[in-house]
């Protein structure tokens, strides 16, 4: 990036051609959201008790246990997508910006990598 | 930034403006946003990570969050989970209010000035209500 002619102080500041797609997944999820979270509030709420044994004993089975990895799924990438935009707006620096960029690409996989496997081992009779 | 440095004047910035209910909601959108992605997918990976360790680690995350049978500092952090289950609740309906208006504002609609103040404080009114409605529910049945 050069600072001398007036095309060297713009080249490489355009579009990535990335933002439609970053858009459109964040309605996406959000209508997946939609869905699940008011399915895991409902479920919750109407449960008698919120003790282990009920609680595993729903999480277990095929329904919620689908829904609990959509939900890993789908909650960690919709809230990738916003963090990102987030970080976007008010990080400026060179060095926080590749601080933020290992952070949104790496923590959300990690958590809902973690997730899943929790969901899947609750599932599949682990504990 | 790559642009010379201007004298240009600045566009005013916050406190220049009188808030509205849309510059309210939009900034709710973001904080609750944010909370929930921060401390709802935290506190969801700590409630599904306890219950697949077993009944020993899923009765430390109630003691911790909700119960507090040992008193002392557990009696802190279950009002503090208290709080924040309650609060998570509102961040997620004030964001799914929001959420829904802006589907709404995607398709071109709901600009006009009046009917962008309504829909906007509606957002508002719906959060505090739902919330309120959900946790009656779930603590008085």
């Amino acid at each position: 990036m050069g600072n001398g002619t007036s095309i060297g102080r713009v080249r490489g500041l355009g579009s990535s051609h990335q933002g439609t797609h970053h858009w459109l997944s964040t309605r996406l999820t959000a209508v997946g959201n939609l869905v699940l979270i008011p399915f895991l509030m409902i479920s919750l709420a109407l449960m008698p008790t919120h003790d282990f044994a009920t609680v595993h004993a729903w999480a277990a089975k095929p329904i919620p246990a689908t829904a609990l990895v959509l939900i890993m799924i789908n909650t960690f990438q919709h809230a990738r997508l916003g963090v990102q935009v987030m970080l976007e707006d008010y990080i400026h620096e060179e060095g926080g910006k590749i601080a933020a960029w290992l952070f949104i690409n790496i923590l959300p996989i990690a958590g809902a990598a973690f997730g899943i496997v929790s969901v899947v081992r609750i599932a599949l009779g682990g504990a | 930034m790559a642009q010379a440095p201007t004298k240009r004047p600045l566009s005013p910035h916050l406190q220049i403006w009188r808030w509205g209910p849309a510059m309210l909601v939009s900034i709710l959108h973001r904080v609750t946003g944010n909370g929930l992605a921060f401390v709802g997918l935290g506190l969801l990976l700590w409630w599904v990570g306890a219950l697949a360790g077993g009944a020993a680690s899923y009765q430390t995350f109630l003691d911790w969050v909700w119960l507090a049978p040992a008193g002392g500092f557990q009696t802190v952090t279950a009002l503090l989970g208290k709080v924040v289950l309650v609060g998570l609740t509102w961040a997620f309906f004030q964001h799914m209010a929001t959420g829904i208006r802006h589907f709404v504002l995607d398709i071109g609609s709901g600009y006009e000035l009046e009917a962008n103040a309504r829909w906007s404080s509606l957002t508002i009114l719906f959060s505090v209500a739902a919330t309120s409605l959900f946790w009656a529910f779930v603590l008085l049945r």
